[in-house]
């Protein structure tokens, strides 16, 4: 072997195994954060996380029942406010916008995906909390809603585009006007793949907590109303994890494996329902 | 040059009937020059321009369709056969920075002044490649129908079934109307679309290319199905397969480079062509 040769095959069996380790060491952190939250959270659960109340201070035991709702609650509304909008800018941004405004469109949903969420939690709080005078649920949906939308928009975008054209023709040649065409025919085709880009985009935010400090704020109780503040898992997982309390310190754990299990069971939900889709067009899928 | 034009009696003469060609055409008294000064011109493109921005694509086209026959336009690839046939139901419309010049007359009626949709529903089109919906074979059939406010579903189940039958698919998917058209051959995807277009009952059907994703039983069923369609419907096909054009249809066209060389009678664009361009095309000198 030449001496170039040995070199060359000595940078074959580093690049090699520096990239093989990189790579194990991103499942393996994985791996780990799976395994420590099942250790910790999973032996930290019981019936009464999802059913009771947290007690006060010195007590042992109670449970998360108000935050596992709250989360629900601002999750939905987040959903109601978000997808929607961000639903519809998807479909101008694919089957509308030329090709300036579509570069325009696109820089702007990506720009803000990376706002950080504290901003967007300070924004709402300015423009929504401050004038209703008090924390609340609503507040908390309006700030996860506003994070949802360029996911949104841009999956909607993703698979509205990977409807092939010659669809879109068709229609139009047996006299279907635009609209008609994206309500009948493009939407329909990319539906499942939409769905798919919403429950990711949910399972993404569902974990937020930033904003959800400036808007949700924390309960200890139910909560009195969608006006009112309410706990939320990621809220609570903060507050216990920082107290000085062993008990808060399993709940907390507890909290998290909760979410996780639920970001998990919707990542999972979603790759399913995609591969079955039975009516994308081909190549879709 | 349109096929109502002298020429045309000497290319009458001249008619050989082809193998596999059975339109009335070929019956004796079909087309003499008298009858063709009485037939009616479906569809007549007038100094037809045609352009993608700033690229002329097409050059003052002069073509008719007469009704209820089966025109061809052939022509090496990139010369503006599937711009032309675009253009006859303004599909040509969806694409940014298209632009059409000249008048395109429907039945005396300037299409270009009519509802895009309700010219689509009159002017039926056919793609290259099958294009079913992603929906099941009933609900493709029914798509026109119901987007165009066609009756009720008892008149829309109706109209399914017929266009199936017209499409010779009726007796291939009778049992799974409701499954989905993607589990369909191509060639049967093909028909699929052929029906869709018919359950509107357009009088002009546009195909283009039908033929060049399927094999020869494919090809020939959507041949045999062109003739029975006829009757119904006046048919241009843009083809790239010269016995394709020959078997099927009564006039031909031919485009090159954005302008229409020739057209004529198929029997005389084939045996005796007017223009030297149309014979090397013909006899396979370019394209
Ligand atoms: N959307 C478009 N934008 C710009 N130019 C186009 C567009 N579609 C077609 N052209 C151009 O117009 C010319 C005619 O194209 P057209 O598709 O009509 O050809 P054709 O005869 O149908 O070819 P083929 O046999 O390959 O289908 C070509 O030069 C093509 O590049
Ligand atoms: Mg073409």
């Amino acid at each position: 072997m030449t001496r170039s040769g040995a070199w060359k095959s000595v940078m074959n069996v580093l690049m090699f195994s520096l990239t093989g380790l990189c790579t194990l060491f991103t499942i393996g952190t994985l791996l780990f954060i799976l395994g420590y939250l099942v250790s910790h959270g999973a032996s930290a659960l019981n019936w009464a996380f999802f059913t009771k109340l947290p007690v006060p201070v010195g007590e042992i035991g109670g449970g998360m029942a108000n935050a596992i709702v709250g989360s629900a609650k601002v999750l939905l509304l987040a959903t109601l406010i978000g997808v929607p909008i961000g639903f519809l800018g998807g479909v101008y941004l694919n089957e509308y916008a030329g090709a300036a405004a579509a570069f325009v469109i696109r820089y702007a949903t990506d720009l803000l995906n990376g706002v950080p969420s504290i901003v967007i939690g300070i924004v709402v709080y300015t423009l929504v909390v401050h004038p209703m005078g008090h924390f609340s649920t609503v507040s908390g949906g309006v700030a996860l809603g506003i994070m949802m939308i360029p996911i949104a928009v841009r999956s909607t975008e993703e698979f509205l585009h990977a409807v092939p054209n010659s669809l879109r023709e068709a229609a139009t040649a047996l006299g279907a006007s635009k609209w008609k065409t994206i309500v009948t025919v493009v939407v329909p085709a990319a539906i499942t793949g939409i769905i798919t880009g919403t429950m990711l985009d949910l399972a993404r935010v569902a974990g937020e907590t930033a904003p959800l400090l400036f808007t949700a704020l924390n309960n200890q109780f139910w909560s009195a109303g969608w006006s009112h503040p309410t706990a939320t898992l990621p809220v609570m997982i903060f507050a216990y994890a920082i107290a000085p309390y062993d008990d808060w310190h399993r709940q907390a754990w507890a909290a998290g494996f909760v979410l996780l299990m639920f970001v998990l069971a919707i990542n999972i939900t979603a790759r399913f329902i995609l591969s079955r889709a039975s009516y994308a067009p081909r190549g879709m899928v | 040059m349109d096929p109502s034009s002298g020429d045309l009696a000497k290319a009458v003469d001249a008619r050989t009937p082809l193998p596999g060609n059975h339109s009335p055409a070929d019956t004796p008294g079909g087309i003499g020059s008298d009858q063709m000064k009485v037939q009616t011109m479906k569809l007549k493109a007038s100094n037809v321009n045609f352009f993608y921005g700033g690229f002329h694509a097409l050059h003052e086209i002069n073509l008719q369709f007469s009704a209820n026959k089966i025109t061809a336009l052939i022509g090496p690839s990139g010369c503006g056969k599937s711009t032309f046939l675009r253009s006859l139901n303004r599909l040509h419309e969806t694409i940014r920075g298209a632009r059409l010049e000249g008048t395109i007359v429907l039945d005396n009626e300037n299409i270009l002044a009519m509802n895009a949709s309700a010219l689509r529903r009159r002017v039926g089109m056919v793609f290259q490649r099958p294009n079913p919906f992603p929906k099941s074979i009933f609900d493709n059939i029914a798509y026109g129908p119901e987007i165009n406010g066609m009756g009720n579903h008892q008149h829309v189940a109706e109209l399914v079934e017929q266009s199936l039958i017209r499409a010779a698919l009726w007796e291939e998917v009778k049992d799974k109307l409701h499954q989905s058209a993607y589990g369909l051959s191509g060639g049967q995807q093909q028909r699929l679309c052929i029906a869709r277009a018919l359950a509107v009952n357009p009088e002009v059907l546009l195909l283009d290319e039908p033929c060049s994703a399927l094999d020869p039983i494919g090809t020939a069923k959507i041949e045999e199905l062109l003739f029975t369609l006829k009757d119904q419907c006046t048919i241009v096909i843009v083809t790239h397969n010269m016995q394709q054009a020959a078997r099927v249809a009564d006039y031909t066209g031919f485009f090159l480079m954005g302008k229409l060389i020739e057209f004529d009678d198929t029997k005389k664009i084939y045996t005796t062509p007017g223009k030297k361009e149309t014979e090397d095309y013909i006899t396979g000198r370019f394209g």
